[in-house]
């Protein structure tokens, strides 16, 4: 036998398993269900609850020989131990004999599970995780038919308890299994709640204010094996089995996180059905079986009240309901007439089939197709992303991680959160930004800038592993030498670049510095090591790789522009300074879900479909296609994005796929490199993964979804398909100096998004709308912590109120996007006390 | 006994104050240890002298020691103060009467065990105490005998007090060390023991405060010296907590192996009133009871003796219950402690535990039938071998042997007299 694996017997079943392996997982692997609570294969066991007793067994070794002793007919003599043993805690050792089901062992078991329901409530009419929950399924597999407690002894406790808004604990139900506790504090670093009291009366309490403070929290109700963490957002809302499930992925961040829609009809939705909750599809390359909060909670725009669901035309000054035909037909009117002067806008939202038709369709109006968006680099992303096959979760000791000009905790939590365990695992993280962030616990070397100097730190990163002589300008000081020498040494290196602090011209040049450096310490071409984009939205790469980009100065194009198309974007609610640019003199169409400041100002609006109502693919920032299908009906009369496009198309006489989705995506497939070999077939190939989850499963995994629909495919970039790349540095824009302070705009995961705010759960948790200035700045510029402040800049004055915090560096005031106040890229402004 | 060597003030006056100890030979044996003697040398010395954990497991202390895994630093030594066990006030007499023979024992084991920092985990009920061992501390670094470079070595020992809030299962080793670092005091999975991951997961030695007050006259007197007293395999004087239905309850040195009969008449003056004796519980709430038989009483008190017939020796406070006692009454004492004291990490226990509370507590209150009784026995029964650490294996101990010897004393209430 070998060193690394050990061969054990478990009622029988002779199996082989790497030495190291939990008695419950080995059994798990060769298809045996040892029952468990508190133990979770993401975890480690703690033994709690003790349901996994199991009889276990070992070869007698004669101490002095060290060989196994024999029996008359020479077969091996297993001592089996005196007492049951935790299958949990217990790892496999040669020659182990486990018995699952003897005698023995199912009675200590059924002892187990008729304590474990003395106290628990008999909720199960009433309770949500009826029908999905492991206890119930537990106990009709291993319990007794009937319990001997006293119904009048039971303790009684608090029902409704609310762990902060989102999740609320039934104390009665609770089994004590420590599953949440654990998940919070090992897994995501977020050890809010914890175990107080003790004895019978243990219970989970949390510390934080508001309650549960985690953007994982969520989380806890899919791992807890009772009802006690039920969703503020679902609860009483469905039992599992009347929901149906599609599954999707996730539209709030570039990290894709696969999901899995329930749905039901509703009398309150006249009939529709809607989606009743959000739950995570099972992609150990992506998110695991986790999803942030923000992904579980915020879908409530997709079946909002609010929604667009006729066209609308502009009849006498005012938007009026009309028809599609006429709608179609008026659009395409008014952009032929434009006689090629149009400037089309598609946000990152729109799937790789709506980018397509877009792209297509401005090309054949002899017009221009542009990314709305602020952040360059996509396509040095297409040419030194990941390598084929990058977990993010198999980074560890050895590995470097670069994260600069982002905080992966308030823009992509997932990663965050894959980041920080690749750091607990011994990889070396070296963060650089202007401020402190979550991430910098974890990080052996904090780098800080002045904002918009990102570049300047990554250039200097950079001279100290080049040999080129132009960048002797950007030479650092010791602790940034110290982090480039870690990067540089490392088996594998993977560079999150975003966009905090930088224009777009900045943003280009850090995304070049990062890419460069890669190149030079020889950490492209294969997985595990490449260029990440911290995008805003799900398929800004889908776009940059069909070969869309955003174009930092289309407002000024606007002012040549006749007319505009606009999808899945609203530029003037993001400034509206940008009004006078549609409507009016500039015949705009827009393409929307809800009537936004954009789609007020125009001429023709299409109802368009959300994700959750068709299909479509997204590509993720580590360049991973993945399908997402329709689980709900379109609302109204909104059709998807590629098919409007599309029909757009057959008014204006251009030839564009309009009936079947997949159609479009070959289209796609062919048009941008790299993706050749893709098709929906092979975009739904699923494989094995671990831990099992759902069905059968629930109880060892969780809730989580098993992904029978896809992992999706992840792509190759162009420094990994043979061909050499070669991207320059640039030197950094020049940063004029300012008189007054420099406004920067900052992510927040509960912004006031369209896409967010329909989330009425999580409005006690927004983001306050405030402007965060550093103290010492505060008191030159005479202004008191929480008081009103006027915000000046090129003639326009916001007033928000001011928040005071150590960390924002000096001359800088922080203001998170969406929050009503109109920013992009960083402002110079004037800041003072609001009179 | 001729003289104390445990329970030194009660032949020394004055002993608590450190010139009068050190007058008496107090802190020889630290020097000579740390000046003369290797680690290793301090550990065969103990584990010749055959001493073993007198905190309740009887562990050898010796070998304990020898476990601490080679080559990792820092270690600590964790002194258990925790002295929780019903009827057990042994290491509050030696440490508020004869601190500093203790103090010494906390400093020898830390040289053994090459650590420079020592904690005296205090329950959180012995306020007055802790903070009267921290003048005794206080004191000692005054006079160069804890701190920097102990006579003119290398050798460096911090000794540091802290206090428990009031938990029983505080006093396991490993919901000790929980505690000490700031957590919920529940016990970890064993392995790893606290000799390879113990306080902040470096190697840990954990010992009673009656087990670290013999190192100073061993290493003194020798371990032969040690083995005269006591049985071979229970050697050593062992301080005998008696309470209960007797004469004169309080704490009795005595040597291992001396029998109940000769601890509870000899020394405690018999039972009270001169009442008939009807049971002993020999380690506190956490063993089965004994029926007080003439096997029983003359049964030497050891740590083969005892468990020979039934029970164990535990930390060795032996209750003594005459005929005026209720069984039935006394399971449910010990129920609503072990019910309270529970640290609810593990379902047998937690729910066990609070099962025949409830159980018990009917019966004293005359709701419960006949029935109840097999009920009873069975949850108990359900909770053996289960358990994530001790305390509940305790806690059924005595209501299975309660039933066994006295079972008149519950049929009493369910009015089923056979």
């Amino acid at each position: 036998m070998s060193d690394s694996q050990v061969k054990l017997t478990i009622d029988g079943l002779e199996i082989t398993v790497p030495k190291g392996t939990l008695i419950v997982d080995a059994a798990k692997r060769a298809g045996i269900d040892i029952p468990v609570f508190c133990y979770h294969p993401k975890m480690k066991p703690v033994g709690m609850c003790r349901m996994c007793l199991v009889d276990v067994g070992t070869p007698r070794i004669d101490r002095s020989s060290g060989e196994a002793v024999r029996d008359d007919s020479g077969q091996v003599i297993i001592d089996f131990r005196p007492k049951l043993e935790t299958a949990c805690t217990t790892p496999v050792s040669e020659g182990m004999q486990v018995r699952v089901w003897s005698e023995n062992a199912s009675a200590g078991r059924k002892q187990i599970v008729e304590y474990l329901l003395t106290s628990h409530p008999l909720d199960c009419p009433v309770c949500d995780k009826g029908g999905e929950c492991p206890l119930q399924n537990l106990t009709m597999k291993h319990g007794p038919g009937k319990s001997r407690f006293l119904y009048s002894e039971k303790k009684h406790l608090a029902k409704h308890v609310q762990l902060g808004e989102l999740i609320f604990l039934d104390r009665e139900r609770c089994i004590q299994c420590g599953r949440c506790v654990r998940f919070q504090e090992q897994l995501v670093d977020d050890p809010v709640i914890a175990f107080g009291d003790r004895g019978r009366g243990l219970e989970i309490v949390t510390y934080s204010n508001p309650g549960f403070d985690s953007y994982f929290s969520g989380n806890t109700t899919d791992i807890c094996p009772v009802g006690a963490l039920t969703t503020a957002d679902f609860r009483f809302g469905a039992r599992p089995w009347e929901m149906n499930a599609s599954a999707s992925i996730c539209t709030h961040c570039p990290v894709g996180c696969n999901l899995t829609l329930n749905t039901r009809r509703e009398a309150d939705a006249g009939g529709r059905e809607i989606v009743k909750r959000v739950m995570p599809r099972q992609n150990e390359m992506v998110n695991d079986i986790w999803i942030c909060d923000k992904g579980r909670f915020a879908h409530h725009f997709a079946t909002s009240p609010e929604r667009l669901t006729t066209p609308l035309v502009r009849a006498g000054g005012e938007l009026v309901e009309s028809d599609w035909p006429t709608a179609l037909a008026k659009a395409a009117e008014g952009l032929k007439a434009a006689g090629g002067a149009v400037i089309g806008l598609v946000g990152s939202r729109a799937s790789n089939e709506d980018l397509f038709n877009f792209k297509q369709l401005l090309d054949g109006l002899g017009g221009t197709a542009l990314l709305y968006g602020s952040m360059a680099g996509g396509d040095y992303v297409g040419q030194v992303g990941v390598g084929k096959d990058t977990e993010l979760a198999g980074l560890g000791g050895g590995d470097a991680i670069l994260v600069i000009a982002s905080d992966l905790h308030e823009e992509a939590p997932i990663w965050w959160q894959r980041v920080i365990m690749a750091a607990k695992h011994g990889a070396t993280l070296v963060v650089a930004n202007g401020r402190p962030t979550r991430l910098d616990h974890y990080a052996a070397h904090s780098l800080r800038f002045e904002y918009p100097r990102a570049v300047k730190t990554a250039l200097g990163l950079l001279q100290a592993v080049s040999k080129d002589k132009g960048l002797a300008p950007y030479e650092g000081e010791q602790e940034l030498k110290a982090a480039a020498r870690a990067l540089v040494g490392a088996d594998n290196l993977v560079v999150f670049f975003g966009r905090e602090g930088l224009d777009y011209a900045g943003s280009d040049a850090l995304a070049r510095a990062c890419a460069r450096l890669l190149i030079e310490t020889k950490h492209t071409g294969r997985r595990n090591n490449g260029l990440i984009p911290v995008w805003s939205g799900p398929n800004t790469q889908g776009a940059w790789d069909l070969g869309l980009r955003p174009d930092p100065q289309f407002a000024n194009s606007m002012q040549e522009t006749r007319a505009a198309l606009v999808i899945a974007a609203d530029p003037v609610g993001d400034d509206p300074v940008l009004a006078d640019s549609f409507g009016n003199g500039t015949f705009t169409v827009v393409q929307e879900l809800f009537l936004t400041p954009t789609a007020r100002l125009a001429d023709v609006v299409l109802p368009a479909r959300s994700f959750a109502e068709r299909e479509g693919t997204f590509t993720n920032a580590l360049r991973r296609v993945q399908r997402f299908y329709s689980a709900i009906e379109g609302m109204g009369q909104a059709r998807s994005d590629w098919q409007i496009t599309a029909q757009l198309g057959a008014e204006l006489g251009i030839e564009l796929e309009a009936q079947s989705c997949g159609r479009v995506f070959a289209r796609y497939a062919a048009a941008a490199p790299g993706y050749e070999d893709l098709d929906y077939q092979n975009l739904s190939e699923t494989k094995s993964q671990w831990p099992p989850v759902g069905g059968d499963d629930l109880y060892f995994g969780g809730t989580a979804f098993k992904n029978d629909q896809g992992v999706g495919v992840q792509l190759a970039p162009t420094s990994e398909r043979g061909s050499t790349v070669d991207i320059e540095w640039t030197a950094p824009p020049e940063v004029s100096k300012t008189n007054g302070m420099l406004l920067v705009a900052v992510d927040q995961l509960y912004d006031r998004a369209t896409t967010v705010k329909p989330s009425e759960v999580l409005e006690p948790r927004l983001a306050a709308a405030v402007v965060r200035l550093n103290p010492s700045d505060a008191q030159r510029l005479g202004i008191v912590d929480g008081s009103g402040i006027e915000i000046q800049h090129n003639g326009r004055v916001d007033t928000l109120p001011a928040l005071l915090e150590g960390g924002i560096p000096m001359g800088t005031a922080l203001v998170g996007r969406s929050q009503g106040l109109a920013i992009e890229y960083p402002l110079d402004v004037d800041v003072k006390p609001a009179s | 006994m001729t003289e104390y060597i445990l329970l030194r003030h009660r032949d020394i006056e004055g002993i608590d104050q450190l010139e009068v100890y050190r007058k008496n030979g107090g802190y020889e044996a630290f020097e000579q240890v740390v000046k003369k003697q290797t680690p290793q040398q301090v550990i065969d010395e103990v584990k010749a002298a055959g001493l073993r954990g007198r905190g309740g497991a009887g562990f050898p202390t010796g070998v304990k020691w020898s476990f601490l895994t080679p080559d990792v630093y820092p270690r600590y030594v964790v002194a258990n103060a925790d002295e929780s066990e019903p009827g057990t006030f042994k290491d509050r007499e030696i440490m508020e009467h004869n601190p500093y023979q203790f103090l010494e024992g906390v400093a020898i084991c830390a040289y053994a065990a090459q650590a420079n920092v020592a904690y005296v985990y205090c329950r959180g009920e012995f306020w007055d105490l802790a903070h009267r061992l921290e003048t005794k501390i206080e004191a000692l670094y005054e006079a160069k005998l804890l701190g920097k470079k102990l006579f003119g070595t290398d050798f460096s020992l911090d000794i540091y007090v802290h206090l428990g809030a009031g938990a029983y299962i505080c006093g396991e080793e490993t919901a000790l060390l929980e505690s000490l670092e700031g957590k919920l005091g529940q016990p970890r999975l064993r392995p790893p023991f606290p000799a390879a991951e113990g306080l902040f997961a470096k190697p840990t030695v954990v010992n009673n405060v009656e087990t670290l007050t013999n190192l100073p006259p061993i290493i003194t007197r020798g371990a032969d010296w040690y083995r005269t007293i006591g049985t071979e395999k229970s050697p050593g004087p062992k301080v005998f907590s008696l309470s209960g239905h007797v004469e004169r309850p309080g704490n009795y040195e005595l040597p291992l192996g001396s029998t109940f009969r000769e601890l509870i008449y000899e020394h405690g003056g018999g039972i009270r009133g001169g009442r008939r004796i009807k049971g002993i519980m020999p380690a506190g709430a956490s063993a089965p009871l004994l029926a007080a038989t003439d096997e029983v009483l003359d049964t030497p008190m050891d740590y083969e003796s005892v468990p020979a017939i039934g029970s164990q020796l535990g930390s060795a406070s032996i209750i003594v219950m005459d005929e005026s006692v209720d069984i039935s009454w006394m399971v449910y004492k010990t129920s609503s402690f072990f019910k309270h004291e529970s640290c609810g990490k593990c379902t047998p226990c937690r729910e066990g535990t609070y099962w025949m509370y409830h159980v018990t507590k009917r019966i004293q209150e005359g709701n419960a039938s006949p029935e109840d009784i097999e009920l009873l026995d069975s949850v108990a029964r359900g909770i053996q071998g289960k358990c994530l650490c001790a305390l509940g294996e305790f806690a059924l101990m005595p209501v299975i042997s309660g039933i066994e010897h006295f079972r008149a004393d519950f049929q009493t209430h369910t009015g089923d007299r056979t």
